[in-house]
């Protein structure tokens, strides 16, 4: 059975020696590729750092604000932006700075944690909604319509009202949002990369259901993913924020920046700074992460990709 | 073997020398890009005549569209004409204002592209889209302009121009939309002409059509044709002078029957031997091959261009570059030791090799592959509320053919014949849902799923598109280890040193092993794919179209490839193209598939020579050989392969046969028709009576011969 592949003598004879250098040389790994085009987009760039500067104020936020987020001080109440209070303080005294720094932890986390089971549920359901395909798939794909035709926010405030607010909660109320979304896209990939040549080949030797979706599809699915993901989560920091505003997200004396904004509506005429700065900083990180997306869109999927 | 008169030449022109209508002196184009400023076409000239074709050849990458485009200055906003001369009429071009350019580019000068569909707006009528051409270029009104679409659309051979002019693109074939494209760029009877790869996306058949077509045309308008293509066959059937272009400059120019029987250029002469000779004799023969790639343009050698891959370099060859000098009446070449290039025929004797094959050839082989009237009939997706009624497509519809060990069956037909699907469904991948398919005497189940890890190791299969057979996030030794460690058992040390070795048997470097795909050129994907399938080590390697996408010459030398692998490890090869040229290089049996059925069956050199089926008859009427000097039968197919939904009745190629013979074709299902040996057609004409009709004119080589 066993017969020897390779004769030296004749592959000897297609010689390779008029191979341009640069074919045997350089190799560009594909991140280093998608370095080089993520640098000569400035707003991809300048998104993408703006949006890693907000992950550091997540992870330290506590250490680097200058105030505690909770510490009151009747001197300096609804006090205007000064040196020592750089966006002013709120109507207990705290400094509005520091509770943004320190709520930013808080955003990333319930909607991170909620766009990643999205993420992770929703690619699920699209790689097998997509692979089996017939009637499950029509059956699936019907089930997220009926979920994708309610109003986004209002669906999340029916299913918060109904199980109470608490950060769990909210969480998988992100979560559920999303997945229809995410499942989506998904299945289109799979739909796409299913009757690929390589998938087909895969088919012919042999492989397991299991490996063909599992180390075949899904690796080519990963670029339009993330992007999708990034979506979501620049979507799911607005949906916190909301329903932060509208008393059915994180519960005070928290430092999220809905609740702020909530609880500075009263004071607008008088401190405006109160409700500035937390609303544009969510205007901030929503916009920043969109250009990263949009960024890593046109780097990872040059030539179209979604839309 | 000296007769030098041209095949085709132009009508003459009277005693007076033809005017020059296109004069290229100098020309070069820079393209600005990221990699910074690349020369794309250096110190370019030509010449193109009135009532003259002058067709310029490259492979990919080669800058014979750009050299087209930027000489009517019809470049992307990061292309530039830096320096040269072009003149059309006697006008300069380069001067213009884009005001008068615009003028220029509808009316003197017409240009048809590759792709008819997306040449013409799918949501405008025909008639609406030619006649605004007329309208906006020579004034006329509504009534005159579709008057003057409708002579157009006769002058282009349309049936019933009346009905297409009311048409919309998508309810046209493509050889019907390239015509109207053609009569789009003729309509104001424009000095210059220019086609780029005008037939390339069309079958076979159609393009010989389509070829008849603009040979008629050019005895009938003025109009000087710049034809750009890669198909030296394509060539022969159009050209009267010929520019070969290789990175960026011309090698050679010459006059058609000079240049493909007395190259001066080494380039010319290897590109000549890239392509198989039809030659239908059992000895098979390897081609030439051209060792490496064309250089990009911004890391070109310093001394002749192509001296790195030629083989008649001399150290002389690599310090100076050569210019394009005359080395005959009207013949230039850029090689400076053309005095020593040897005719082709003698070349190709030196440089390829007999390929042992014709001992084994007679004599009964094991038969490996047994496919017993196999159908493939698929539910059309029918509406939810209308159209209840369910519709059969007929993919394949009764296929019987043998597979013997050892050797290859070539499987040809148009598109939409269900050659692919035939071999899908050997595989399994397209279930076959009816008829019986058995390997070694074994039958096999029909759907890849269902059949054993060993009988999937035994058939393997080489897919058509290179960038889409090789998973893009995979390894290239990745890929070539997983069927030897899933089928093979091997553990991983073991895989691997295998795949090294895989890899050097297919040609490609030790240092590939860690490469993705991205980084691979299309012919290399397609050598890792064919690692791909011995790694397996099948019975059976399936070749769907695995060359057609590929240049000239990377073509050949997967050809070698494969036929060497194959004498190396006695696999069968099933071969699908729609190219008979390749099929009849390849393989010892050949099928000829028409609309699910076969029409002809046998081995190589019965089917290729009479008495044959009539549509191969008109197969090897089409296909455009590289050989200015062998004739070709004119039989045409009209219209194109109908749909598998609608299958004709009788003899289901009737409506487009040359030898219809009247209500029995109509009304019966041919018999087979038994000849000497496996030979078998499907025809009511018997086989004495198809010899007889087909004695006088079958493609042949007069001098050479042949069987």
């Amino acid at each position: 059975m066993h017969v020897a592949v390779s004769d030296p003598i004749v592959a000897e004879e297609e010689t390779l020696s008029g191979f341009p250098a640069q074919m045997l040389t350089e190799r560009p790994s594909s991140v280093r590729i998608y370095w080089r085009r993520l640098k000569r987009r400035p707003a991809a760039l300048v998104g993408t750092i703006i949006f890693c500067v907000f992950l550091f104020l997540a992870v330290s936020g506590p250490w680097v604000a200058p105030y505690d987020y909770q510490a009151q001080n009747a001197k300096v109440r609804l006090d205007a932006p000064t040196l020592s209070h750089p966006f002013g303080t709120d109507q207990f005294g705290r400094d509005i700075f520091s509770r943004i720094i320190v709520g930013t932890r808080n955003i990333f986390l319930l909607g991170g944690i909620g766009t990643f089971i999205a993420v992770v549920i929703g690619t699920a359901i699209g790689l097998a909604s997509g692979y089996v395909g017939g009637w499950v798939d029509e059956i699936v794909m019907r089930l997220l319509d009926v979920l994708l035709s309610f109003p986004l926010l209002l669906l999340a405030l029916v299913l918060l009202s109904t199980v109470g607010p608490s950060n769990l909660n909210l969480v998988f109320v992100v979560a559920i949002l999303y997945i229809p979304m995410v499942a989506r896209v998904v299945r289109s990939m799979v739909l796409d990369l299913k009757n690929k040549e390589f998938v087909e080949a895969a088919r012919v030797r042999g492989e397991r259901r299991s490996y063909v979706i599992f180390r075949e599809i899904l690796p080519n699915s990963l670029p339009p993913l993330l992007v999708e993901a990034s979506m979501r989560f620049s979507y799911s920091i607005f949906l916190v924020a909301s329903l932060g505003f509208l008393g059915l997200g994180v519960q005070p004396p928290s430092p999220d920046w809905g609740l702020q904004i909530n609880e500075a509506r009263n004071f607008f005429a008088i401190a405006p700074w109160t409700l500035l700065f937390p609303a544009c900083t969510i205007a901030l990180l929503v916009v920043s992460t969109n250009l990263m997306s949009d960024g890593l869109r046109q780097v990872m999927l040059p030539g179209g990709g979604r839309n | 073997m000296e007769a030098t008169t041209p095949v085709q030449t132009p009508p003459a022109a009277g005693p007076a020398a033809p005017r020059p209508v296109f004069e290229v002196e100098g020309l070069h184009i820079d393209y600005t890009t990221e990699l910074g400023v690349l020369h794309a076409v250096r110190n370019v000239s030509l010449t193109v005549h009135e009532h003259e074709s002058f067709g310029i050849v490259g492979e990919s990458g080669s800058g014979k569209s750009t050299l087209a485009m930027g000489a009517i200055r019809y470049l992307a906003s990061n292309g530039k004409v830096t320096e040269g001369s072009v003149r059309l009429n006697g006008v300069e071009l380069l001067g213009l204002s884009s005001k008068e350019l615009r003028e220029l580019w509808g009316s003197r000068i017409g240009v048809v592209y590759q792709s008819p569909l997306s040449a013409l707006n799918p949501s405008i009528v025909i008639g609406k889209q030619l006649a605004e051409v007329a309208r906006q270029h020579l004034g006329m009104d509504r009534a005159a302009a579709l008057a003057r679409v409708a002579e157009m659309l006769a002058k282009v051979a349309m049936p019933d121009p009346e009905a297409v002019i009311k048409r919309y693109p998508h309810q046209l074939s493509g050889g019907m939309l390239q015509r109207c494209v053609i009569a789009m760029a003729l309509m104001t009877d424009p000095s210059l002409l220019i086609m780029d790869e005008p037939t390339t996306a069309l079958d076979v058949t159609t393009q010989a059509v389509v070829l008849d077509l603009v040979a008629d045309l050019k005895r009938e308008f003025a109009s000087a044709i710049l034809y750009i293509t890669h198909d030296l066959g394509v060539i022969t059937k159009i050209c009267d002078r010929v520019g070969v272009m290789y990175a960026g400059e011309f090698m050679e120019q010459a006059e058609l029957h000079e240049l493909f029987k007395r190259p001066r250029h080494p380039y010319t002469l290897d590109l000549l031997g890239c392509v198989p000779h039809f030659d239908p004799t059992p000895q098979k023969r390897s081609l030439v091959t051209i060792p490496g790639a064309i250089p990009r343009v911004d890391e070109l050698p310093p001394g002749c261009i192509f001296a790195p891959r030629c083989s008649f370099v001399e150290p002389a060859c690599t310090t100076a570059r050569p210019p394009l000098a005359e080395v005959g009446e009207a013949h230039l070449s850029a090689c400076r030791r053309w005095r020593i290039v040897p005719p082709p025929e003698e070349h190709l004797r030196a440089a390829t090799e007999a390929l042992a094959t014709a001992e084994t050839a007679e004599g009964g082989k094991a038969t490996l592959v047994e496919v017993d009237d196999v159908l493939v009939h698929f539910k059309a997706a029918r509406g939810l509320i209308r159209n209840r009624e369910q519709r059969l497509i007929r993919a394949v519809d009764g296929v019987s053919l043998d597979v013997r060990s050892g050797e290859t069956l070539g499987i040809v037909g148009e598109s939409g014949s269900g050659k692919t699907t035939v071999a899908r469904a050997i595989i399994g991948l397209t279930p076959a849902t009816g008829g019986k398919i058995s390997l070694s005497g074994r039958l096999l189940e029909p759907s890849t799923g269902r059949r054993p890890r060993s009988s999937l190791r035994e058939i393997q299969m080489v897919f058509q598109n290179p960038d889409a057979s090789l998973n893009p996030t995979r390894s290239v030794g990745d890929a070539i280890m997983r069927p030897l460690t899933l089928l093979g058992g091997l553990g991983r040390q073991a895989a691997k040193e295998k795949a090294e070795n895989l890899l050097r048997a297919v040609s490609l470097p030790a240092s590939y092993f860690e490469r993705l795909p991205h980084e691979l050129s299309g012919g290399e994907k397609q050598r890792v794919a064919i690692a791909r399938a011995f790694a397996a080590e099948p019975q059976l390697i399936l070749c769907d179209e695995p060359i057609s996408s590929l240049d000239v010459s990377v073509q050949g030398s997967l050809m070698n490839l494969l036929m060497r692998l194959q004498l190396e490890q006695q696999t069968s090869y099933v071969f699908i193209s729609h190219d008979l040229s390749a099929v009849q290089h390849l393989s010892d049996a050949i099928a000829v598939v028409y609309l699910g059925r076969i029409m002809e069956l046998g081995d190589a050199v019965r089917v290729l020579t009479p008495p044959s089926h009539p549509y191969t008859e008109a197969l090897l009427s089409a296909v455009p050989l590289a050989d200015p000097d062998v004739k070709q039968k004119p039989i045409r197919l009209s219209g194109s392969v109908p749909s598998a939904m609608d299958v004709p009745s009788g003899c289901r190629f009737h409506p487009r046969c040359p030898r219809f013979l009247g209500d029995i074709c109509v009304e019966q299902e041919p018999p087979w028709r038994e000849g000497e040996g496996e030979h078998r057609i499907y025809c009511h004409i018997p086989l004495d009576e198809l010899a007889r009709l087909q004695a006088e004119t079958l493609v042949l080589n007069p001098e050479e011969g042949g069987a």
